[in-house]
């Protein structure tokens, strides 16, 4: 077996006809990926014994001739914004650096009783801010398919570890992109599923209203399998939805002959031109499949990063405020005075990109302000809703590239915040709509650096997204 | 200029953020350049237009309140076991009040 290629389908076949028992293909992921980690520091840290719990608890199902769950066996990382009971969870944050989670996120909850094997926590930009995995408190991450190169962010590790084959999918977040835009640089599949869909009971808030966990894979099939595990109603989470739960597996074969796909023509200025090439390329793949596209306008698209930063730099500024040196491991010694004490404990714990936000967020929230910037925002987020809605009246998907251009070098925009917000351009609208979006694989560029294609649909029609990418994969012959 | 150094000072207070000579700096520069950039939003009409208060308003049937079912709560050995001090069931942080 070669560890690095595997699927969630090949693992299940592989243990059921007893070629290999779960614990040994634990054993192997774990090894395998601590010797490839280096290469990358994808992962922060590895969850050894549970991951070996887990495998037993398989290999006990399989021994009694139980079926065993859907992702038995299965070697997946998490997000190290995810909590993990007993398992460190440090958000790439010098504040949480110590930090054992007293209970499980739902996510990780149903991975586990799906029959999953959580193998590691995976590196990413502190607290989820970033585009690149650079504001990792404990390093970058470097992109396997170019280890000069960033792997995207926030949740670059996530993506890094499939790409790199050192898991066989992963957990990631996604507030502004930080799952599909990583995807994109790493040549995987990486999920955005509906604005509720999953529970966000244990992911560390950054910009709730923003917020999301998805799947990353190397097929559309296992992105597709992860979702149906992880998504549902939860108590614990007021805003999940209670919309059911389909088989999105069922629906990967069925034709796409007829569907409608909107072009947005504010997606297709300003991209690189390899990256228009290969977008186009993948279009007329669609349109051999039988697709009817047709160029549609989303007119609010420009002020989307405006009205994006305001939204998720005052909810940031608010749920970060808990981090104060009371309750979550770190504490600044020598504080004489309980303000100081937050004030240093703060000052000292955040890195840079995490202070910016803060200060952005608290500022656009301050006494005087709040007409001016956060309600103003919240309309323009009804018009950049209003937009794809209109769009939907007409389409059945959207396609546009995912970012504008390839995967950057190491510290080429570290200098410059504004231009590596303005890079989240067509990522941030999808999430501010809460609408379901996904990155598939679309090729390469000259150089060798993959390229994403995003597609949208509406809320909750997750099975017509999974249903275009896996025709697109099958006829593009990029999976895996 | 849309911000100066001293409402960078004043708004990392209200932050509980204690910033360096230098973050000053280069968060006035970094807030000014994005501040400025948000002004863009200026450009739009937004009469009538409802702020969105919630993610899915127009969408289909979604959050609903849970159940009122007894639960076991987490404890308080274990909330507090991330504490950077505590003792006698509490969080212990510097004196606030003098006797």
């Amino acid at each position: 077996m070669d560890i690095a290629k595997l699927t969630i389908p090949e693992i299940r076949e592989g243990l059921l006809a007893r070629r290999f028992s779960a614990v040994e293909l634990t054993t192997e992921a774990l090894r395998f990926a601590k010797e490839e980690n280096p290469k990358t520091n994808a992962y922060l840290h590895f969850s050894e014994e549970r991951a070996l719990a887990a495998a037993r608890r398989v290999d006990e199902k399989l021994a009694r001739d139980e079926d065993p769950g859907p992702l038995a066996g299965v070697p997946v990382a998490v997000k190290d914004v995810i909590v993990t009971k007993g398992v460190r969870t440090t958000c790439a944050s010098r504040l949480l650096e110590n930090y054992i989670p007293p209970y499980d996120a739902t996510a990780v909850a149903r991975l586990e009783q799906a029959d999953g094997v959580i193998i590691g926590k995976t590196n990413c930009d502190e607290f989820a801010m970033g585009s690149s995995n650079e504001n990792s408190a404990f390093g970058p991450v470097r992109n396997p398919v170019a280890p000069d190169r960033v792997p995207g962010g926030s949740s670059g590790g996530s993506a890094a570890v499939v790409a790199q084959g050192t898991a066989v999918v992963s957990l990631g977040s996604d507030t502004g992109g930080s799952i599909r835009q990583p995807a994109s640089f790493c040549g995987v599949v990486g999920v955005t599923p509906t604005y509720g869909r999953v529970s966000r009971y244990g992911l560390t808030a950054f910009a709730s209203s923003l917020d999301h966990i998805g799947p990353f894979s190397k097929t559309v099939y296992d992105s597709a399998l992860l979702l149906r595990v992880i998504a549902g109603r939860d108590p614990m989470d007021s805003t999940s939805a209670e919309a059911p739960v389909p088989d999105y597996t069922a629906v990967l074969d069925q034709d796409v002959r007829g569907m409608k796909i909107g072009l947005p023509k504010e997606y297709f200025k300003g991209l690189s031109s390899e990256i228009g090439d290969r977008i186009n390329a993948g279009i007329e793949i669609l349109s051999k499949l039988g697709c009817k596209l047709q160029e549609i306008s989303l007119p609010t698209t420009d002020y989307a990063i405006a009205c994006y930063y305001i939204i998720c730099t005052a909810e940031a500024s608010s749920n970060l405020a808990r981090y104060d040196g009371v309750r979550y491991t770190r504490r600044s010694p020598d504080s004489q005075t309980l303000q100081d004490m937050y004030r240093n404990t703060r000052g000292e714990g955040f890195g840079a990109e995490c202070k910016r936000r803060i200060m952005l967020g608290t500022y656009v929230l301050s006494s005087g302000y709040y007409d001016a910037y956060y309600l103003k925002a919240q309309r323009v987020r009804t018009l950049i809703a209003r937009d794809f809605a209109n769009a939907f009246t007409e389409v059945d998907a959207i396609v546009t590239p995912v970012s504008p251009f390839p995967a950057f070098r190491l510290g080429e925009k570290v200098n410059d915040p504004l231009q590596m917000y303005l890079s989240d351009i067509y990522t941030i609208t999808g999430d501010l709509a809460g609408i379901p979006c996904m990155s598939v694989p679309c090729g390469k560029t000259a150089e060798g650096l993959p390229v994403g294609m995003q597609i949208l649909t509406r809320h909750f029609d997750e099975a017509g997204m999974f249903r275009l990418a896996s025709a697109f994969e099958r006829a593009g012959g990029f999976a895996g | 200029m849309k911000i100066t150094e001293n409402e960078v000072r004043y708004i990392a207070g209200l932050a509980n953020l204690n910033l360096t000579d230098e973050e000053i700096h280069r968060f006035r520069a970094d807030l000014d350049e994005i501040l400025t950039h948000i002004d863009k939003l200026n450009e739009l009409d937004l009469t009538g237009v409802e702020p969105m208060a919630q993610v899915l308003y127009e969408a289909e049937e979604t959050a609903t309140l849970r159940e009122d079912k007894e639960v076991q709560p987490l404890g308080e050995a274990l909330a507090l076991e991330n504490a950077p001090l505590s003792g006698a069931g509490y969080f212990k942080v510097p004196k606030v009040i003098e006797r």
